[in-house]
């Protein structure tokens, strides 16, 4: 789960890394009284996303003035920021952070991380703050520092010495420096973190260390023994459809073509996909419906695929282990009766009494589209999808 | 033989009395799992299936001389279990739960170091389907009569797509020789490489088959591992060909964040180390079957 920039400082904060003065605001007037508030001569208004490459997309603006904010505050509020990260879509703008400007020396890049090869803990520093990390790694990669740490003892201080005296910290701000790190490792492992980001990390010219940005993503996995964590949830940043499935625990990702899939599995919904594109399809989406494919389940998983308007044939493969194909197919008849689906829908079924699934479907008088194996699915989903005289499967009420 | 697991390694199971855990209890004993205990804390003493349950490891380690143990304890508590698990002397686990936090899988790995190489439990999963050595037994989820018994060792992190795999070969009439599920999650028990070193070892594996999927430098660590030390035919396939970069396909672990993790670059690197790709996941029987 990702939470605003504002939230994340507020955060450090608390774990010991120094921020600037800033205060949050959800309209262009507040902004404006917060700025006057803080009192100072530059502010930095910033857009609260949950996204990256904010000030490339306009969503950073250095203002003199009160009406300064104002006027940025009006360009941003309402609007949709689209940045590299945030897809064509964008993400809306609602809440802005005003902050005091800061006399900034030098900019670092901090960074802490789940290391696979590792499977631990890993920081990732480089002198070349303010680009992003992907940029410093292609054109400075030797400026990169890394240490891993060892979970038993946690983060040493001589280690977070180490990171300081390589990126070339002058040796008055060591302690800060290393005052940073751990707050940034402990709010990392306390709160179950899984990335925490502070690009730029400062130095002030009045030899302060600064976190001028901050970026926090936390493990969903732990969210139950963080209540106060998940309660900085912000749905509108997320794609609704991709919520409600969540909420209806289903694991979906939109994507931009037209054949929708419906898959017990991650891998098996992944290999799906790869399948459509090989017969010259693009897919819909990702959808895992997880290991049980109750008739409930794959109900919900019509009415979720159905609501993008791009679907135009929907593609169900289960491999069904412990749950026997019969069982899935009366699930799958049973769905296509309550949900309106006018689309093609093919269906591949296998495993266990794959026979019998298959004979359910065939009695049902709907007009679903069978396939035996996976390949096969693929090109007749692409096929119904091209072809106009697709059967026409509207909605049948009991 | 097989590897981690046959006829006579004796299975705990914990969470023994859980829904899920009781129904796959019966199914692994009715393929003739050699399952000896259960344990469930305050629950000692009680019966699943005719499976006595004991309150802790140790005691059904004792009373059982269990030397396997599969976890059914759901995500709050699932790393403690493993970690009483390896203190208890379990040889092999295989973890089903899926949703652990991943600094609690951290401390797992961090946990089983405590104990000397040759008495260190070795861990598979947790979020996979468990290990199965077709014919001698079951550790696991898994539908069982998809695996035939045979030749071929196979190591993927799904489940559902290592039937399809599984379900490929029988077809052909291509048999298992052990199955290993090694999860989607980043922060797992046993690498890909792991596994690959035992299939290497095992006379009864003459063929390896890979199921990767996005995500992680494990794939790629494995075709290191491979151009140097294996001298099997190796066939993969890598799932997430249409994934986007930087967003989680259902696996925790299913994310492209550096290079090396994308499926194109990963089929890269393994084509590279001399390892039969399988081109998509309808062929994948057929390319085992082409280098047997």
């Amino acid at each position: 789960m990702d939470i605003h920039e504002y939230q994340a400082k507020e955060i450090l904060s608390n774990f010991g890394v120094e921020i600037p003065t800033g205060a949050l605001a959800y309209s262009p007037e507040q902004a404006a009284y917060r700025a006057r508030e803080m009192g100072g001569e530059k502010w930095i208004v910033k857009a609260q996303v949950h996204a990256g490459g904010r000030g490339k997309a306009g969503g950073v603006k250095l203002c003199d003035t009160d009406h300064e904010i104002q006027a940025a505050c009006e360009d941003m509020f309402g609007k949709k920021l689209v940045t590299h990260q945030t897809g064509p879509m964008g993400k809306g703008i609602y809440r802005v952070y005003v902050e005091a400007a800061v006399p900034i020396d030098r900019e670092i890049y901090l960074g802490f991380v789940l290391d696979r090869t590792s499977q631990r803990v890993m920081i990732v520093a480089s002198a070349e703050g303010g680009m992003e990390i992907e940029e410093i790694s292609e054109s400075k990669p030797e400026s990169i520092v890394r240490s891993t740490v060892e979970p038993a003892v946690g983060l040493r201080d001589f280690q977070a010495r180490e990171i300081a005296f390589k990126l070339g910290i002058e040796p008055s701000l060591t302690q800060a420096m290393v005052r940073t790190l751990q707050g940034c490792y402990s709010a990392f492992r306390e709160l179950d973190a899984t990335m925490v980001e502070i690009n730029p990390l400062v130095i002030t010219s009045d030899n302060r260390v600064l976190a001028l940005d901050a970026k926090m993503t936390f493990d969903d996995n732990a969210l139950f023994r963080h209540p106060q964590i998940s309660e900085l949830r912000d749905k509108s940043q997320e794609d609704p459809r991709e919520s409600r499935a969540a909420d209806r625990g289903l694991s979906y990702v939109g994507l931009d073509g037209n054949i929708g899939c419906i898959v017990n599995g991650a891998g098996l919904a992944m290999a799906t996909m790869d399948t459509i594109k090989l017969a010259g399809g693009e897919p819909a989406n990702f959808l895992d419906i997880g290991g049980g494919a109750t008739p409930e389940r794959v109900a919900k998983a019509f009415r979720l695929v159905m609501s993008d308007k791009n679907v135009q044939a929907v593609l169900v493969n289960i491999f069904a282990g412990i749950n026997r194909c019969d069982w899935v197919a009366e699930g799958v008849v049973q769905a296509l009766r309550e949900v309106q689906v006018d689309v093609p829908v093919i269906v591949r079924l296998a495993g266990t009494n794959v026979e019998e699934g298959q004979k359910i479907l065939a009695k049902s008088g709907l007009p679903i589209i069978r396939a035996t194996t996976l390949m096969e699915a693929a090109e007749r989903s692409v096929a119904a999808w091209k072809s106009d005289t697709s059967p026409n499967l509207k909605a049948v009420s009991s | 033989m097989s590897i981690y697991l046959d006829r006579d390694t004796r299975v705990i199971v914990q969470g023994i009395t859980g829904r899920m855990a009781q129904f796959h209890t019966k199914d692994m004993l009715d393929y003739g799992t050699n399952v000896v205990g259960g344990v469930v804390p305050g629950k000692g003493g009680e019966t699943v299936h005719g499976v006595p349950v004991f309150d802790t490891v140790k005691e059904a380690v004792e009373a059982t001389h269990a030397d396997a143990s599969l976890v059914f304890v759901p995500p709050p508590f699932a790393a403690d279990s493993i970690m009483e698990a390896a203190d208890a002397g379990i040889r092999y686990c295989v973890c089903i739960t899926d949703g652990i936090p991943a600094q609690d899988m951290i401390q797992v790995k961090r946990y089983m170091m405590r104990y000397p190489k040759e008495r260190r439990m070795v861990l598979t999963g947790p979020n996979c389907a468990g290990t199965i050595s077709p014919g001698k037994a079951m550790l696991g989820i898994m539908p069982g009569h998809i695996f035939l018994p045979g030749n071929v060792g196979i190591v993927g992190r799904s489940g559902t797509l290592g039937y399809e795999a599984a379900a490929q070969l029988k077809e052909r009439g291509i048999g298992v020789s052990t199955s290993v599920g090694i999860g989607g999650d980043p922060i797992n028990g046993s690498s890909f490489r792991d596994i690959l070193e035992r299939f290497e070892e095992d006379d009864d594996t003459h063929v390896i088959a890979m199921i990767g999927e996005i995500g992680g430098p494990q794939e790629a660590e494995a075709a290191a591992y491979i151009q140097d030390h294996v001298t099997k035919p190796v066939v993969a396939y890598v799932a997430g060909l249409t994934a986007p970069k930087g967003r989680t396909m259902g696996h925790a672990g299913a994310i492209i964040s550096a290079f090396g993790e994308s499926a194109s670059e990963k089929v890269e690197i393994l084509s590279a180390a001399g390892v039969t790709v399988a081109e998509n996941p309808a062929v994948i029987g057929e390319t085992i079957a082409s280098v047997m």
